[in-house]
């Protein structure tokens, strides 16, 4: 809704101008509206059933049982944002907790531990990148294979016992401790600053360069809902403990990232490549290196996922990294509206999508739903996604040509 | 018929292009020459060697044999980076264009600008720069598009083919290729793309089009070079040859015109 080149003024500028907005709803450039929609209606269903769902010790638990899966979430949004998937990152996480683990059993200093922790994630996501991109193997292989080799790799580490306790209180502090009050107060007032910030600086930019600003109601219906958002959650949470770091890491990588794909070159690339890739190539864009290290950042993502993880569990352990982290992470970055197809989705998206998942295994569990119950629902909500996913892309080929 | 003539104003001059792949000689001396503010239409039957002349040109492909000449030097154009970079821009058929991405982002993608945050450190992308630096080059050519935030995959085909043609204008280059730019547009939108090509010419651009269509060619070329069987075999002032002639030769149903370098 700015430029209108040659038809500043024209009558017709106004009526497009509602069309397109009309248009971007029903095509899906709001992308989180469905996220959101189903979000709430999940909080109220679960609410009816069970008056426990919305306090604040549950839901201050949600954020830490959503944490890791929300952190290896991240990662794989970038990943299908190429239009690749990447399906070794539960095993990668369960490596990462078991190398810091192992570490501290030994008594490494426990930030150390943790740098080396995230840094095996990150060689892992290179080492698969390199083969995804340079031998060329379909990503799809390369961290299935690997998802396996991994899992060797963490009875190499854990050895047979099953588990490596960890002693460390710094380490568990990461899921055990809890903000202070004022100090996620403080984070607030300084988030909300950027914010405002950052929308007026825009603003100003425009003006000051003659360009058409844009309607300033949709970017304040959407600064003040975050706002309020923010807001919340804060009350929310420290009406029960605080905000528990595990969270505040989260939320961490989450804008960071967001703002990662959005704000700067590396990230606009991803979309390029997932959009098209031939094109990307033509345009001079570096394909393999963008890839290599979106598969480094996805392993290290998801080791870091696995830290707070471990952090959570109190210890490494082999039954860590299963098939249920992955599929929770995949359905995150799904249900947040990120196309299997690659170069649609957002970062913030994969953070609603994980409140999904983790809202659902929550409430189920709080009804003491069965294993089988809980599993069909996922899955039925996972297949719903991805339908969906397919048919708004079906849909968008139609009307593109 | 004109003579490939030697001149300096020639942006582009390319001489005697061989190029084998496998068993198949697909070029077997291709020689034409392009002049700045001129339109030359490239047109020949399916697989007479057009598409590989652009894909030299544009550095794709590099020939077995013979010259490509561009502003005066012979240039070796081993990367598609380094014909860009040279000025020499193209417009593929499939339009090289990021359906998930707006139009400014597909106008710059690959040369975003960008502004620094933290000195040295951080620098993100200049969005407000990029359209404030892109309208006057749209007004110029009288590129009339919607506002440059919405994304490609809800443009016409016409408005696509638009952009790709603005992109390579922004990129202030000297010769720009167009690969089959009307064919899979409606009239009106034929005759916008057009309209933009001549535009390109007048503004001094070198321009080269690839074509099927021979109304096009006799609406905008000023020059027609015709290949066939990866050879030069004629070429053509607009205004001394009618539509059957060109066939023709295409075909080869004439006498075919001898091209002397």
């Amino acid at each position: 809704m700015t430029a209108n080149i040659g038809q500043a003024g024209n009558p017709q500028a106004t009526a497009a101008r509602e069309r397109s907005l009309m248009s971007r709803l029903l095509g899906g450039e709001f992308q989180q509206l469905p996220v959101f929609l189903s979000l709430v209606l999940i909080w109220i269903v679960f609410e009816i059933l069970n008056p426990q769902f919305i306090t604040s010790r549950n839901l201050s638990n949600l954020v830490l049982q959503m944490a890791e899966y929300g952190l290896l979430a991240i990662g794989e949004t970038l990943i299908l944002l190429l239009g690749e998937i990447d399906l070794s990152i539960a095993a990668v996480s369960a490596v990462g907790g078991a190398i810091l683990a192992e570490l501290a059993a030994n008594n490494v200093n426990p930030y150390l531990a943790i740098l080396a922790g995230a840094a095996s994630g990150a060689i892992i996501g290179l080492f698969q990148g390199f083969w995804v991109t340079i031998l060329r193997v379909p990503s799809f292989i390369v961290t299935l294979a690997g998802s396996l080799g991994y899992l060797g790799l963490l009875f190499v580490l854990i050895g047979q016992e099953g588990t490596v306790p960890i002693m460390s209180n710094t380490i568990n502090a990461i899921a055990g401790n809890y903000l202070p009050a004022w100090l996620s107060w403080l984070f607030v007032v300084i988030s909300i600053a950027l914010v405002a910030w950052s929308v007026w600086r825009n603003k100003a930019a425009r003006r000051s360069m003659g360009l058409p600003v844009k309607s300033s109601s949709t970017m304040w219906v959407r600064v003040m809902a975050s706002v309020i958002v923010m807001i919340l959650v804060t009350v929310v949470l420290n009406a029960y403990q605080g905000v528990p770091i595990a969270g505040l890491i989260l939320i961490v990588f989450v804008a960071g990232f967001a703002w990662m794909s959005q704000s700067t070159t590396f990230g606009r690339h991803i979309y390029a490549l997932g959009g098209n890739e031939e094109a990307a190539r033509r345009a001079g864009i570096n394909v393999k290196g963008v890839k290599i290290a979106v598969f480094t950042l996805a392993g290290l993502l998801a080791a870091v996922g696995g830290i707070v993880g471990a952090s959570r569990l109190g210890a490494a352990s082999t039954a860590a990294g299963g098939s249920d982290l992955l599929m929770d992470s995949i359905a995150a970055a799904v249900i947040g509206g990120t196309s299997l197809f690659g170069g649609r989705g957002s970062i913030w998206n994969a953070l609603a999508g994980a409140l999904v998942i983790g809202s659902i295994e929550n409430g189920m569990a709080l009804l003491d739903a069965g294993t089988s119950t809980k599993y069909l629902v996922e899955g039925a909500i996972l297949l719903l996604a991805v339908t969906f996913d397919t048919f708004t892309r079906m849909r968008r080929q139609k009307l593109g040509r | 018929m004109t003579e490939l003539g030697q001149t300096s104003k020639h942006v582009l001059e390319v001489r005697g292009l061989r190029k084998r792949f496998g068993a198949v000689q697909a070029l077997d001396g291709v020689t034409f020459s392009v002049a700045a503010g001129e339109i030359v239409a490239l047109v020949g039957d399916n697989g007479a060697g057009k598409s590989t002349t652009i894909k030299m040109i544009a550095g794709v492909e590099q020939p077995d044999e013979g010259d490509i000449v561009f502003e005066g030097e012979s240039v070796r154009l081993s990367s598609p980076a380094i014909a860009e970079k040279l000025g020499i821009q193209t417009v593929y058929q499939d339009l090289a264009l990021c359906d998930n991405l707006d139009i400014v982002s597909n106008l710059f993608l690959g040369r975003e600008l960008r502004r620094t945050i933290i000195p040295g450190v951080v620098r993100v992308l200049d969005r407000n720069e990029m359209e404030r630096r892109a309208m006057p080059v749209l007004n110029e050519l009288g590129i009339r598009l919607p506002p440059l935030d919405t994304q490609v995959a809800s443009l016409s085909g016409g408005q696509r083919q638009t952009v790709a043609v603005a992109r390579s204008v922004l990129w202030g280059s000297k010769l720009v290729m167009l690969d089959e730019p009307t064919a899979a547009l409606g009239v009106v939108q034929q005759r916008a793309v057009l309209e933009l090509i001549q535009r390109l010419a007048q503004s001094g651009k070198a321009v080269l089009v690839i074509s099927h269509n021979m109304n096009d060619v006799f609406k905008i070329a000023d020059r027609i070079v015709v290949l066939r069987l990866g050879r030069t075999v004629a070429a053509f002032e607009r205004g001394n040859v009618t539509p059957e002639q060109v066939v023709a030769a295409i075909t080869g149903a004439s006498a075919v015109e001898e091209v002397t370098s």
